[in-house]
């Protein structure tokens, strides 16, 4: 069932990115990215982080998913068109990302004796769990954070702004 | 059951195109959501572990990284909406002011 749902979600994800990378319209980007933060958030279910599960569909492919076609929608942005520079890209891009995956792949599989199984419900951190260690040890970065957006918004207003 | 490597070899295999998808992609708004795949791809990495040693600070890390994600967005369409105005394109070819 959990291997099952895994190879699913992580399928949907693999094709979601892969569709992101694929496309030359930026909306079709943009939406292939909302099928991939959905289903990491099934993943990330499955690993028994139930508040992080729902602020990424959330915050994620709610929030920052909306800003982002709303940004292309009113910049009117169309297909991308290929350039000089772009052959370039393609000639280093390519091979570093497959020597990195490679890299990275050989590290895990060649390591995977010393990491552990994922049962279903075997580990859930519930909101609770979460919040207690939020809100006591952390408060003060939860604070700052809260800062950090504000300033974040007003950095926002400020550069969008038409300036008169 | 599901081995815990096979979560990090597949955020490895999403932070990988991720990679691609930034040196590859010529729209700037692309550019900027391969970034978004790129951390999402480590959130998966920080939850599988913290599911591994059963601890919930790879989970806080997670909720700090997308706060810091949101308002990076923010900022970063803010960014994307200027340079618009200023030289009314989006290709990442035409935007090289900066390059020596």
């Amino acid at each position: 069932m959990h291997l099952a749902l895994f190879f699913i979600f992580g399928a949907l994800c693999v094709a979601g990115a892969l569709n992101l990378l694929l496309q030359r319209h930026p909306i079709n980007s943009a939406l292939s990215l909302i099928v991939v933060m959905s289903s990491l958030a099934v993943l990330y279910l499955l690993l028994g982080a139930e508040f992080l599960a729902a602020a990424q569909v959330i915050v994620y492919s709610g929030a920052i998913m909306v800003l982002f076609t709303f940004v292309i929608m009113l910049l009117n942005a169309g297909k991308e068109e290929r350039t000089h520079g772009s052959k370039m890209a393609y000639v280093a891009g390519f091979p570093g990302a497959a020597i990195l995956l490679g890299l990275l792949t050989f590290i895990f599989v060649s390591r995977r004796g010393s990491f552990g199984q994922a049962r279903l419900g075997e580990y859930v951190v519930t909101t609770a769990d979460l919040s207690r260690v939020l809100f006591k040890d952390l408060l003060l970065p939860f604070e700052v954070t809260s800062v950090l957006i504000l300033i974040a918004i007003l950095g926002a207003v400020a550069l969008a702004r038409k300036e008169h | 059951m599901v081995p815990i490597s096979y979560y990090l070899v597949l955020a490895a295999i999403l932070f990988s195109i991720g990679v691609a998808a930034f040196l590859i992609k010529r729209n700037i708004i692309a550019v900027f959501m391969s970034i978004e795949l790129m951390l999402n791809a480590v959130n998966l990495t920080f939850i599988a572990f913290a599911h591994e040693w059963h601890q919930v600070s790879g989970q806080i890390f997670v909720f700090f990284v997308m706060v810091v994600a949101a308002a990076e967005a923010a900022v970063g369409l803010a960014i994307i909406i200027a340079v618009f105005r200023a030289r009314s394109t989006l290709n990442v070819d035409q935007i090289d002011l900066m390059k020596l």
